[in-house]
């Protein structure tokens, strides 16, 4: 009988200790370091949008630095809000918008002011070979096009939504999508005419759909700040990643994937 | 608490299953203190929740029909015949289970779409599936097909061919015995398996973003307006996930219900 119970004490006593394992995972990095050498590693929440930049800058920043890691994690701005409103281990944030930066701001959670470094504006994709023949963004709202854009509730959602203001052309469009990569697919596929996207995802999807820039797109620029949060346990390397972000090497690489400068 | 257990059962298995239970239910059960309950029924009563509601139910009442169609021929050919090949057949077919459901709606889009196999072919009748509650009702059949086709398999090989013979030698036509006596026999596993199968078209989520897009009213389906709202009305998304639930655990209990098997097949198992 003791035999029996004593499998059931153990998986309990996994349960429990995993449990409380699980809830303590953070960088266990001291934070206490002088600025001159950088030591230990951060881990860096970031918008979907920046994956391609921020992983390069990371590996260089890693590179002059030895010794230091810098763990990358994206995901839309939304969702690393929440994330980080719940408590996730985050040294850094860099947003895609000021909007969700503002909802980290107004939660006490950013160390310090955020610091804008980058800036993106919607530009039209359509299929290679365009087969709808769009040429201004007024030939979005033609009948018979299926333009696709993001819902309203989202970032590019809500730019889409100034442009059409602005501009006075109201879209119908086939599909509201909850992501602008998923806008992004819609068109790389063909199933779409045309769909709203940053110029940045155009130059990244490469030669699977083809850019059209517009005037109207000036109406809603999108501006990426980054900050450290409070909760870092090394504000030293985190504070070394932002200048590495917002210095020349950092401008240099966000300019050759399409963003502006804030 | 009162446990009646067979002397097979080893205590520690209990404690366990009482683990895997908690482990399942408790997320759920927090799920509802995160529900901003004034503001509940004004929440769930928002135009875009509404049309989302009804379109969910309304495709997949479809996809549920579809998959009877479909699925009750394709079970009784898996369980009733055999050829060459049979087993990758049933396989293949129970693939949609096991795949993640944007796989699906990837695999569907290259049948479907617009520059899809077919997408010209349909272009051709003047049917356009992509971003339509066709492409909706399609991805549901899609990934509900296989909880039918193997809820009704297994049950129509418990039942046995036994009273199927017995008729065929009393001079049954293989209509009227399908009629007679396969289907009344197999049609608790039948209610069962189409609820699951309504169930699983409730809840798709990945294949419809993939394959039909989201737009209320035509395409956007509660799951997908419930990732959409968590955007930026995280209460909205909250208070529309307990009506799936509400739902879900309705489908489970008339799925309990339905599911007893006919004492008829019981003693044939015996």
């Amino acid at each position: 009988m003791k035999l029996r119970s004593l499998p059931s004490i153990a998986i309990a006593v996994a349960v429990i200790a995993g449990s409380s394992a699980c809830s303590s995972t953070g960088p266990a990095v001291p934070s206490t370091r002088s600025t001159a050498a950088l030591s230990g590693s951060i881990t860096v929440f970031a918008a979907a949008s920046l994956t391609g930049t921020f992983t390069v800058l990371a590996t260089k920043f890693e590179a002059k630095h030895r010794g230091t890691t810098v763990e990358l994690s994206f995901a839309g701005s939304a969702d690393l809000v929440t994330q980080i409103t719940n408590g996730a281990p985050a040294d850094v944030f860099a947003s895609a918008d000021t909007k969700n930066m503002t909802k980290l701001t107004d939660a006490n959670l950013v160390e310090g002011k955020p610091v804008n470094f980058a800036t993106n504006v919607l530009e039209i994709a359509v299929p290679p070979g365009n087969p709808a023949s769009i040429a201004t963004f007024a030939d979005l709202a033609k009948p018979g096009v299926r333009t696709v854009v993001c819902a309203p509730q989202v970032p590019c959602g809500s730019a889409t939504i100034a442009v059409e203001q602005a501009s006075g052309v109201s879209l119908a469009p086939v599909s509201e999508e909850s992501a602008v990569t998923d806008v992004l697919g819609k068109v790389s596929s063909g199933e779409a005419d045309a769909g709203l996207v940053y110029v940045t995802d155009i130059k990244a999807a490469g030669s699977k759909v083809t850019g059209i820039t517009f005037p109207e797109s000036s109406a809603a620029v999108n501006t990426y700040p980054i900050a450290t949060l409070t909760g870092s346990a090394n504000v030293a390397l985190a504070k070394a990643f932002i200048d590495y972000v917002t210095g020349a090497i950092g401008q240099e690489e966000f300019a050759a994937a399409g963003f502006g400068k804030p | 608490m009162d446990i009646r257990r067979s002397s097979t059962i080893p205590r520690w298995v209990i404690v366990v299953a009482v683990v895997g239970a908690v482990f399942v239910l408790f997320p759920l059960v927090a799920m509802t203190t995160r529900v901003d309950w004034p503001n509940f029924l004004v929440l769930i009563t928002s135009p875009s929740s509404v049309a989302a509601l009804l379109l969910s139910l309304r495709t997949s009442l479809a996809a549920t029909a579809a998959c009877v169609v479909l699925g009750v021929p394709l079970a009784l050919m898996l369980a009733r015949t055999e050829f060459r090949g049979q087993r990758l057949v049933r396989a293949l077919v129970l693939l949609p289970l096991v795949l993640p459901p944007v796989i699906g709606g990837i695999a569907l889009l290259a049948a479907f779409g617009r520059r899809g196999l077919l997408g010209q072919t349909f272009d051709f009748f003047g049917v356009t599936i992509a971003f339509s509650t066709t492409a909706v009702v399609i991805a549901q059949t899609f990934v509900a097909l296989p909880f039918l086709v193997l809820s009704l398999e297994s049950s129509l090989r418990l039942a046995g061919t036994r009273y199927e013979a017995v008729a065929a030698t009393l001079g049954a036509r293989p209509t009227t015995v399908l009629r007679r006596i396969t289907l009344p026999l197999i049609f608790p596993a039948l209610l069962s398996g189409a609820v699951l199968s309504f169930a699983r078209a409730l809840g798709e989520f990945g294949a419809t973003l993939t394959f039909a897009g989201s737009l209320q009213g035509v395409t956007r389906t509660l799951p997908l307006e419930i990732y959409l709202q968590r955007e930026t009305d995280p209460d909205a998304a909250v208070a529309l996930s307990l009506v799936l639930v509400l739902v879900a655990v309705l489908v489970v209990g008339l799925t309990l219900r339905t599911s007893t098997v006919p004492s008829l097949v019981r003693r044939g198992t015996s």
